[in-house]
């Protein structure tokens, strides 16, 4: 059960038991849902925008521990972003859990954490899952 | 009966908890599979030679021995049992209308949905639904009530595939019958781990597949009374299930055959053929006994550990136990137990209306083969433990 620490390393558990800014928020500008067929997990992304900045962030939903700790480190990552900024971002982290480039913490920061999911390729959707719903929300 | 198995020579730390799955293959099944394709590979219901001729006869064979275990005459073969029911909606299509109804329940496969509900679609029948009680059981009282005038048809699992339920079919058949409804029995589960015989049972149509009893994927079988085949309309049209062919006019071949068209999946009848011989070599009742023991071992087991909560409690339950691991997310506890070697399924189960009804958002399930034993559930209760530790 080695392999299993590196993927639910504890800054995800943690996420994932204290989910940051799993909520409804009050002015929605745009949202989408994600949902992954196979195991049902399902997360919807409310965004408020300010002038095409990501005013306030909430997800709801529910999922396994690294679909939920992932939404809620994606939160913290994409608030008061530029909508242009956090669309690249969300492209370049699921590039980075689809690829199999070294991942320099400096770079990713917490984000770094979601790494753990290449060795599982059963689990990389659950990684993506937020992100590919906050570009939908974004596409609106 | 583990070294019947070459899966696990070839994978010695391998607990394979997911035969409703999709099972493992004996050896038996799997030479019985080459050796079609080394000595007899023909194709069948054309060739003048010898070699069809064989073919021919295995294929044949291995249809009315596999009819015969169910007690039926003859079965159309399918590619599982997602197409028999397919085929089954469709030969409703030009029967049904917006007075009609559906009755399904709300603990079936999507496989035994998603047609009834494309059906439902075309002609403007309506599709509704019996209840589950709180252990996972049909609700009879609802069951009673649904059943209208307007039933045309009812359509019900044989086996829960999450929650293990046997369902009470005879009693079922017979209710339904009292009120002129044809029944579709989704007997995916069944072939190895319930005794089914249609005659007895008098449903009208019996769904199953070869993959979770022991023989390969991609061949399954339909069973439906002749009376109701008899003038019954075409399903895909090809070769094989006609008769006669001009470009006025076309008659078609009697059933099974009407519903064959094309060049069936030959090895794959055989070797379901086969796979029935194994079934009858061990003997259903080992098979039933063998699912009860470690069914009994694994519940009393799980009870041991006080975060294991056991989803359901039916009456009479199959070799299949769905269960939560704590608050921890069964896909969580799967790549955990992955870990260890230990294969299990979680998830909906491909039975969405089912897990909102049992308000879980997916679960953990082990199910048995005849190759498990109590070591696989020791190491099972062992790696729970660990997961507990390391994910809560
Ligand atoms: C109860 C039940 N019905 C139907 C099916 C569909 O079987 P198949 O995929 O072989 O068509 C399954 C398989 O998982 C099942 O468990």
């Amino acid at each position: 059960m080695d392999e299993l620490a590196e993927l639910y390393q504890s800054i995800l558990l943690e996420h994932n038991k204290n989910p940051h800014n799993k909520k409804k928020i009050q002015c929605v500008s745009c949202s989408a849902e994600g949902y992954n067929a196979t195991c049902g997990d399902e997360i919807n992304v409310d965004l408020e925008l300010d002038n095409d900045v990501i005013k306030d962030i909430g997800f709801t939903g529910q999922g396994c521990a690294i679909s939920q700790a992932s939404g809620s480190l994606m939160t913290l990552f994409v608030q008061g972003k530029p909508k242009q900024e956090a669309a690249e971002l969300a492209n370049k982290v699921i590039g980075m859990l689809a690829g199999d480039a070294p991942i320099d913490p400096a770079q990713w920061g917490d984000l770094a954490a979601l790494g753990g999911v290449r060795q599982f390729p059963a689990r990389i959707k659950c990684a993506t899952l937020a992100w590919h719903a906050l570009l939908s929300a974004l596409k609106q | 009966m583990r070294d019947d198995f070459p899966i696990f020579k070839n994978n010695p730390r391998l607990v394979y908890l997911d035969s409703a799955a999709t099972i493992q293959r004996p050896q038996a099944v799997i030479d019985c599979i080459s050796d079609f394709y080394e000595r007899f590979n023909a194709n069948v219901h054309r060739g003048i030679y010898d070699l069809s001729e064989h073919a021919t006869q295995l294929y044949e064979g291995a249809r009315k021995r596999i009819a015969a275990y169910i007690g039926a005459e003859s079965v159309i073969f399918t590619r599982n049992t997602t197409e028999s029911i397919n085929l089954v909606a469709h030969l409703f299509e030009e029967q049904l209308g917006a007075q009609d109804e559906i009755l399904l329940t709300e603990m079936e496969h999507h496989s035994n949905i998603v047609p009834w509900y494309l059906l439902a679609k075309k002609t403007g029948a309506v599709l509704q639904v019996v209840n589950i009680d709180d252990n996972g059981d049909l609700d009879l009282d609802d069951f009673a009530k649904k059943l209208t005038p307007r039933t045309k048809i009812f359509c019900v699992t044989h086996i829960s595939n999450v929650l293990g339920t046997v369902n009470p079919l005879k009693e079922l058949i017979e209710k339904a019958h009292r009120n002129g409804t044809l029944v579709c029995v989704d007997g995916a589960q069944s072939l190895a781990h319930e005794k089914v015989d249609v005659r007895e049972l008098d449903c009208d149509y019996f769904a199953s597949s070869a993959h979770k009893a022991y023989g390969p994927t991609g061949i399954g079988i339909l069973y439906a009374k002749k009376e109701l085949l008899k003038n019954a309309r075409p399903y895909q049209g090809g070769g094989s299930m006609i008769h006669r062919v001009s470009f006025e006019k076309i008659s078609f071949a009697e059933p099974p055959m009407r519903y064959e068209a094309g060049t069936p999946n030959i090895s794959g009848a055989i070797g379901m053929g086969a796979a029935i011989d194994y079934i009858q070599k061990i003997g259903l009742t080992t098979l039933l006994q063998h699912d009860k023991t470690l069914l009994a071992y694994a519940q009393k087991r799980f009870k041991e550990i006080p975060a294991i909560a056991i989803i359901g409690n039916p009456k009479k339950r199959s070799g299949i136990l769905s269960f939560r691991l704590g608050k921890l997310h069964p896909h969580d506890v799967a790549t955990a137990l992955n870990t260890e070697t230990i294969a299990i399924r979680a998830g909906n189960h491909c039975a969405q209306p089912l897990m909102k009804r049992l308000n879980e958002p997916g679960t953990t399930r082990i199910s048995f083969g005849i190759y498990n034993t109590f070591d696989d559930i020791d190491r099972l209760v062992a790696a729970l433990e660990k997961t507990l530790k390391i994910l809560s």
